[in-house]
């Protein structure tokens, strides 16, 4: 049984249309100035308190999962990174999921769909580290740690970064 | 740019706001008085790191399946064409991400759109213009919290 693109379940619910024009606006990044929801409101023709308490709101409701700073790892050193895929059994895929997630240096952790023979993985992972042999350190540590010694994965590490910004859900893009 | 560039204060600037900047009407000057510094300073470096790529941007980090739709992609493109096709997945203004990976499945994108019709439109586009079939592997379960990425400094 496989997941389509048109059968996964998006959940837009408590999100208005203020909500979505104002997230239009900062999902780029707020402006560098002194007052940035007050040049956001006057873009939008609200109130500057406004556009805060909106913003508190969508944050408190896990729409906004953070807001703050988004550094780009491979400036800052942190030069390697992998995504792992593993074939989990689907009855472990929560359990192992929880397991990986904890860990500080995965900073994503996915279910996804398999898809036949040629994509047979189930469970995804963000790696990031300083070098290669250091992300290979966290994989092996993570293998110990969650029992997934047998469990078969691949590692993708990444080449080149050819684009990387915030969501564009904006309606009417071509 | 080396991580031996950056000042304590631009370290502290880049590692202690990634969850919670301050939602005051003036958030850099909040910024400013829990690090020590000027409004000023915080606003001048935080335009220079961004500059410098090593700030993406100061705002939010959306929930995946929230406010719209979205799904990672990959590709499996012939090593020739590879940069031509990355070109073509990126001028797409739906695709937010775009990686070259070492697989097979060698490029990998994020689409987002704004409901699954739309996004199942930008996949078909993506297709068309690349004359590549698209693995879509669009988000079942998130297991992550994200709080942002406790930098290390060494």
């Amino acid at each position: 049984m496989e997941l389509n693109v048109r059968q996964r379940r998006v959940d837009t619910t408590g999100i208005d249309a203020d909500d979505r024009r104002l997230l239009e606006q900062i999902q780029e990044g707020l402006p560098l100035v002194s007052r940035p929801f007050a040049e956001i409101a006057a873009r939008l023709g609200m109130a500057e308190a406004e556009v805060i308490a909106r913003i508190e709101r969508l944050r408190g409701e896990g729409v906004i999962k953070r807001m703050g700073v988004v550094v780009r790892h491979r400036p800052l050193g942190y030069d390697a990174n992998a995504m792992v895929v593993w074939d989990v059994p689907d009855a472990r895929v929560d359990a192992l999921g929880q397991c990986f997630a904890r860990f500080p240096f995965v900073t994503l952790c996915y279910q996804r769909p398999r898809r036949g023979a040629p994509w047979p993985y189930n469970l995804f992972c963000m790696i990031h580290g300083k070098d290669r042999d250091a992300v290979l350190d966290k994989i092996a540590e993570l293998r110990e740690a969650c029992g997934v010694g047998e469990v078969r994965h691949q590692i993708l590490f990444s080449r080149r970064c050819f684009k990387q910004r915030g969501a564009n859900y904006r309606r009417g893009s071509p | 740019m080396p991580t031996t560039n950056l000042n304590a204060f631009e370290r502290r600037l880049l590692n202690d706001f990634q969850q919670d900047m301050p939602l005051s009407p003036t958030p850099y000057a909040d910024m400013a008085a829990r690090l020590g510094v000027s409004e000023a300073e915080v606003l001048e470096a935080l335009t220079s790191l961004r500059e410098q790529g090593v700030v993406s941007r100061v705002g939010p980090v959306l929930a995946t399946n929230r406010v719209g739709a979205s799904t990672l992609a990959a590709m499996a493109v012939p090593e020739p064409r590879l940069e031509a096709v990355a070109r073509l997945v990126s001028e797409h203004p739906a695709v937010n991400h775009n990686y070259e990976r070492e697989h097979r499945f060698n490029l990998w994108f994020v689409a987002t759109a704004p409901g699954e019709a739309e996004l199942a439109r930008v996949i078909t586009e993506l297709e068309q213009a690349t004359g590549l079939d698209a693995l879509v592997l669009p988000m079942i379960q998130d297991y992550h919290i994200d709080l942002g990425f406790e930098l290390q400094w060494n």
